[in-house]
């Protein structure tokens, strides 16, 4: 796709397509894994072809998201460290809060909000893969002692619920934030975008500080 | 029992709503394992296979009486053999009957993610229904006893029924119609629990001191219990839990998190929604696209004509 000119590339084509890879396993992990813990979201199983279908089918969408995942971690960890500006950044988190980024701290590619999102998703994602993998009734069912695939259990379903909060955040801050989500879609966002909530970012892309 | 309405669920997995339960003036049943008089015969092991069509594959002497070696899917009851050292250096051959023990407070009917795929009927009965089975195995982190055991061919969970069919219809279960020593004995709970007296009672008259009924408190009693000559130790019975309860981590998976959890959901979507009424969207202003423009298009200053880059 190309931009249009005068504009920033923010996502590379593969970086978009790893990223909605991504975003579509989770939604599909959240649906059927909802399904199968609380009552009130059986019905989501229907969407799957039935609880059979479901159990079935979530470990395997599970191994797609956590490959699909480490292509994201790949390409954006370098972009993710925690710095001093960060920490600069959450102080003024009430100034972010009001759309007032006047009174914010400059920005990397990244903010403290979205390293949070990155961070807290590449911590949690291992753990839902191993305690998955443990309560993986069909190959992996008796392989381990009860008292551990309890614990496995309780684990994902602890993780799975942060996970979901942790997506809903991102969600919404995609929806809040107008225009990132023309960056993951579409791959570039404006001069004035990145002016606005990536200062540094964007310095760095025309060439030192100005 | 899916095509024969039975009305008379005290409990059913997975629902946030009344079973139908209409039906709910049975007495509770009981099957009452008399240890002492077993002689180990595994007619009750026949006798389940054969009511229940169940026909496992042969396998292979592993130097136990044990056979087959554990509970699987087509091994609903199982005859454990122990040989246990008394205090006084005899050896007692102790036999016990595993299967499920019907559980008043059943652990696999809480873990259970699929709604009616097990049942509590009135009677006491805990029952699985397979057609909604999923096969995740969850009854098996439920269960304090390790009974249930899911088909690696149909993924479809399995343990014994207290042959739900046959007493349905005023039958006793197979098990207890093929013992040939009264050692398995059916009837109300409340008579059996009577029986058992009056076995507990002889066995002590004959030097079993400890000698009592099985009918653990921690999961509210169960419908299969057992006399045994030790009592105080169920654990020497090839691993009778002494003090069974479910397990806290799932009292705490299938408890409290479960509220916390939606409430936690839906306290993040909310708040998003609360957001974006209260502050509204974040949209870049046309000064900083000027800035912007000018920190990034170096090369041509100036605005340029058409196209225009879109809103935001």
């Amino acid at each position: 796709m190309t931009a249009p000119e005068g504009t920033v590339t923010r996502y590379t084509t593969v970086t978009r397509l790893n990223h909605w890879l991504t975003a579509i396993c989770f939604v599909l992990l959240m649906l059927s894994g909802l399904a199968m813990y609380h009552p009130i979201f059986f019905w989501l199983s229907n969407l799957f072809g039935g609880g059979q279908w479901t159990r079935a089918v979530h470990p395997w969408i599970g191994l797609v998201l956590v490959a699909s995942y480490a292509g994201l971690v790949v390409q954006f960890w370098r972009d993710n460290f925690w710095t001093p500006d960060d920490e600069a950044w959450v102080r003024k988190f009430d100034r972010v809060l009001v759309n007032d980024e006047e009174h914010v701290p400059e920005v990397g590619r990244f903010n403290a909000g979205q390293k949070f999102v990155f961070w807290g998703m590449a911590l949690l994602i291992p753990v839902l893969l191993f305690t998955g993998l443990v309560i993986w009734e069909v190959y992996f069912g008796g392989l381990t002692p009860i008292w551990f695939q309890r614990f496995a259990v309780l684990i994902h379903s602890l993780a799975a619920i942060a996970a979901i909060i942790i997506w809903i955040v991102h969600v919404y801050a995609g929806i809040w934030v107008r225009g990132s989500l023309r960056a993951m879609t579409q791959g570039w966002v404006t001069p004035g975008w990145a002016w606005r909530h990536h200062r540094k970012w964007l310095r760095q892309l025309a060439g030192g500080p100005r | 029992m899916p095509d024969l309405q039975s009305q008379d669920y005290i409990r059913r997995s997975a629902s946030t709503l009344t079973p139908p339960k209409v039906r709910n003036h049975e007495a509770e049943v009981a099957k009452l394992i008399d240890v002492s008089r077993c002689i180990g015969c595994k007619a009750c092991q026949a006798a389940c296979m054969e009511w229940n069509d169940l026909r496992g594959e042969v396998g292979h002497f592993e130097g136990s009486y044990d056979n087959p070696r554990d509970l699987d899917p087509n091994t609903w009851t199982l005859m454990r053999f122990t040989e246990y050292e008394n205090d006084k250096g005899d050896l007692e051959w102790l036999i016990r009957k595993d299967g499920c023990m019907h559980c008043e407070d059943p652990g696999c009917l809480k873990a259970c993610p699929a709604p009616g795929a097990i049942v509590q009927l009135a009677n006491g009965i805990v029952d699985f229904d397979s057609e909604a089975c999923i096969g995740c195995g969850y009854c098996i982190k439920g269960c304090p006893f390790d009974i249930p055991r899911v088909s690696k061919t149909d993924h479809k969970s399995y343990k014994c029924t207290l042959c739900s069919d046959r007493v349905s219809v005023g039958l006793e279960p197979a098990c207890v119609k093929a013992c040939p020593t009264g050692a398995i004995m059916f009837g109300s709970k409340t008579d059996m629990t009577a029986w058992a007296g009056e076995r507990v009672e002889d066995l002590k008259s004959r030097g079993f001191e400890h000698a009592g009924l099985y009918d653990p408190q921690g999961v509210g009693g169960t419908h299969v219990m057992y006399v045994l000559h030790h009592a105080d130790k169920p654990s020497i019975y090839a691993g009778l839990p002494d003090n069974p309860r479910i397990s806290f981590m799932v009292e705490l998976w299938k408890g409290a998190l479960k509220p916390l959890a939606v409430a936690g959901l839906a306290f993040a979507a909310l708040a998003g929604f609360a957001h974006s009424l209260v502050v509204g969207p974040d949209e870049v202003q046309p000064e900083e696209e000027a800035h912007g423009r000018r920190l990034f298009g170096r090369k041509d200053p100036d605005p340029q004509p058409e196209p225009k880059d879109g809103g935001s």
